[in-house]
């Protein structure tokens, strides 16, 4: 069991490689390969999954990797309830994905290597939810991100998605320092870093206090930057470059989640923080970026921009769902919301492909056309959106649940944000698929665009997706026993139960948003123009961000930008002011060393020479040639020699 | 005055140096065949004569003064047949115009 284990995160690993050499002359191009594992792996966290649901005991299995001095650095993996349902949602949603790119990628430059990617990243996301140490998390934290770059800027001769993919690097990077602070926080205080030797610390009161807090607050900084939340969650639109399947994986379904999963993997420690002083941090952060991403959602065209930011807006849902002790709310929602918002995503992927633009004001009247893509986003929207018996429906209400009875404030700040939600999703839902066709007019000129259903490749992983979206929420169903509550919970703390006043509110509000959105956009009662220009100052600063951007513009990136022009003029005089002076120096040396050269070494060489030929020539007339000279030579030899004998 | 090894000796030794004088004057080159001959006979009388005056009961002077004598005719033959093969290619038999070997 264990080994299985083992090979979940190495099945995608191997084919990242496999694809990466072979690519081309793979099944598929790669494709298959990259399926094959992503299925296998499905399987075998299946079988995990059924282990730990028969009520069999959480696996683990660790080994010594690296020996500092006398502390051991142990690595290994760790299947529990949390585990389990994190692997499901990366290894299924990644499956449909993979299909689904089968057809969105068809006859893209660089094919293969799109899948060498995404196989890698699943790997990373794999390893990464089974750590059972800050260690292995780090690395498969580092490497989702890695993988996240490499896709964003997957077009990258396009700027824009080659800007896109820094910004992502750059931001989440700094989410990550922090996070690396408190993992090494954790190290020197504790001398360990494994999960189970920090709780077992934290438990025994050896981490506690002020610094407890703090090393919460420094993990949660790597929570905010791979999550997307507000301050930190500037990249998350503009990663909206990247292919869409990448969108739908990577920046919807899993990566991003990954910072909710990292609060939850570590909830004992922010729970244990005094007076829940960095759950309460938790909280506040993802409902703010709740609310302020779910306003922004509202005035975006771009259909893939909306559901950037309705997922900034959703993972803060997830925070807020965590902050207010709702242990196993954040992860039911976490759930849920990566099956809809990457049928969401899918589905976008599938209009987009059809329409060739992102402009959802260049859409409408779709759902004749491409009826598949229509039904399945309308059940992902409305699941998004929390209306019953739909997925989102679920797992929201216990958020709201939980706020309701822990933190009031955010509770009505939650119901604001499911009102906007609401709202949004269904703006695009009328402007995208109801309504008169844009595409055939525009300008009073006839357009260019024939949508057409996208191939069955395509529309086969969005209604598996739909099915999930629809009936994935009854797990958390308070009439069928609330199985994934049993299933995954925090010992420490108790859930609050069902209550019927918030699921009538919640549901009451989101019906209030949809009648909104179809009194602007489908019966036009009034003209949305009208309501812009009537919330004047609120649309602005929707439609600029907050001014996220224009503020670290005006505060990073400009200093930065002047500092690298001031050290560029410094590069161009003094560096290579010294450059070219040691060169100038060098080639006058140089000059001296040639005429050394030519007078004294030549001189030396010729003079040997010359001396040798004089000699020669002056020898040569010792060799006559004739026999007789030779023997008197050598009578003449002999004489002296016996005569030098005789003498003395 | 009895003849003994001395007067032997000398003889001996005015024939090389006649011989020796031969060849390094004579042009001809069969002139210094024959000085070479005249050599190897003042070499021969040494031999024989340290036989009978320094050990008359052994042989080996004689023997050795054959072995001198059947070298002397080959080394005339051999001689002979290059004066022969130089006069057809040079046309003289003058060793002083033989400079082949000069620079």
């Amino acid at each position: 069991m264990v080994i299985t284990a083992w090979i979940i995160p190495l099945l995608p690993f191997l084919a990242f490689w496999l694809i990466l050499f072979f690519g081309r002359r793979l099944p598929g191009r790669g494709a298959y390969v990259a399926i094959g594992a992503m299925l296998l792996a499905a399987l075998a966290s299946f079988r995990l999954f059924l282990h730990l649901a028969g009520g069999g005991e959480p696996l683990h299995s660790r080994l010594d990797w690296l020996v500092l001095g006398e502390r051991a650095l142990a690595v290994g993996i760790q299947v529990d309830a949390l585990t389990t349902v994190m692997l499901l949602v990366v290894t299924v949603v990644g499956s449909m994905i993979f299909i689904y790119s089968v057809g969105y990628m068809h006859g893209e430059a660089r094919y293969p290597r799109f899948f060498a990617y995404m196989s890698l990243f699943a790997a990373s996301m794999l390893l990464l939810v089974l750590a059972d140490n800050f260690l292995f998390l780090y690395v498969g934290w580092e490497l989702v991100g890695l993988c996240s770059y490499l896709l964003i800027g997957f077009y990258f001769d396009r700027p824009a998605a080659a800007r896109a993919s820094m910004k992502a690097f750059i931001v989440t990077r700094i989410g990550d320092v922090f996070m690396f602070a408190g993992i090494l926080l954790i190290f020197f205080t504790i001398g360990e870093l494994g999960f189970e030797e920090t709780f077992a610390a934290v438990e025994q009161g050896r981490l506690s206090g002020g610094l407890l807090t703090a090393v919460a607050l420094l993990l949660f900084g790597g929570a905010v930057g791979k999550s997307a939340q507000v301050p930190l969650h500037v990249w998350l639109p503009d990663a909206m470059e990247g292919p869409t399947p990448v969108s739908a994986l990577i920046h919807a379904a899993t990566m991003v989640a990954a910072g909710v999963y990292l609060v939850a993997r570590l909830f004992l420690i922010f729970f244990a923080s005094p007076g829940h002083g960095a759950l309460t941090v938790v909280a506040w952060v993802g409902g703010i970026s709740a609310l302020m991403a779910a306003t922004i959602a509202v005035v975006q065209d771009d259909i893939k921009r909306v559901m950037a930011y309705s997922t900034i807006s959703q993972l803060g849902y997830m925070m807020l769902g965590l902050g207010t002790l709702g242990f196993t709310a954040g992860i039911f929602h976490l759930m849920t919301h990566a099956f809809f918002k990457a049928l969401l995503f899918l589905g976008a992927g599938s209009v987009i492909h059809a329409m060739g633009t992102n402009d959802i004001k260049r859409m409408g009247g779709l759902a004749r056309v491409m009826p598949s893509t229509y039904w399945t986003m309308l059940i992902g929207g409305l699941a998004l959106a929390g209306i019953f018996p739909l997925a989102g429906f679920w797992s929201k209400d216990e958020i709201l649940t939980e706020a309701f009875h822990n933190n009031p404030p955010l509770f009505y700040l939650g119901l604001v944000t499911s009102f906007i939600t609401a709202f949004y999703v269904m703006r695009v839902m009328f402007y995208t698929f109801l309504g008169e066709r844009r595409w055939e007019q525009s300008h009073g000129q006839p357009g260019s665009a024939h949508p057409h259903e996208s191939p069955r490749v395509m529309t086969v992983p969005l209604w598996i997706l739909a099915i999930f979206a629809a009936f994935i929420g009854m797990l958390g169903a308070p009439f069928l026993g609330n199985p994934f509550h049993a299933f995954v919970r925090f010992e420490n703390g108790e859930a609050v139960p069902f209550n019927v006043t918030v699921a009538a509110l919640s549901t009451a509000v989101a019906l209030a948003g949809i009648a909104a959105a179809a009194a602007l956009y489908r019966w036009r009662v009034i003209s949305p123009a009208t309501v812009r220009r009537a919330l004047q100052p609120l649309t602005v600063l929707a439609e600029r961000k907050y001014y996220f951007d224009d503020l670290y513009a005006l505060t990073v990136v400009r200093p930065v930008m002047w500092a690298t022009r001031a050290l560029r003029v410094f590069d161009l005089y003094v560096i290579d002011g010294a450059v070219n002076l040691l060169g100038a120096v060098v080639v006058w040396l140089t000059r001296l060393y040639r005429v050394f050269d030519l007078y004294v070494v030549d001189g030396v060489v010729n003079l040997l020479a010359w001396v040798t030929g004089r000699l020669g020539a002056a020898l040569r007339y010792v060799q006559t040639g004739r026999a007789e000279n030779y023997l008197l030579a050598i009578a003449v030899g002999v004489i002296l020699i016996i005569l030098g004998g005789l003498v003395r | 005055m009895t003849v003994g090894l001395t007067h032997y000796l000398v003889v001996a030794a005015l024939l090389f140096g006649l011989g020796l004088y031969g060849i390094l004057t004579r042009r001809n080159a069969v002139a210094i065949l024959m000085g070479i001959e005249l050599m190897l006979n003042a070499a021969n009388i040494n031999l024989v004569a340290f036989n009978r005056y320094v050990a008359p009961a052994a042989v080996a002077g004689h023997v050795f003064a054959l072995v001198v004598i059947t070298l002397a005719a080959c080394e005339a033959a051999v001689g002979l047949a290059l004066v022969m093969a130089v006069y057809r290619n040079l046309e003289t038999i003058h060793v002083d115009e033989i400079n082949l070997m000069k620079w």
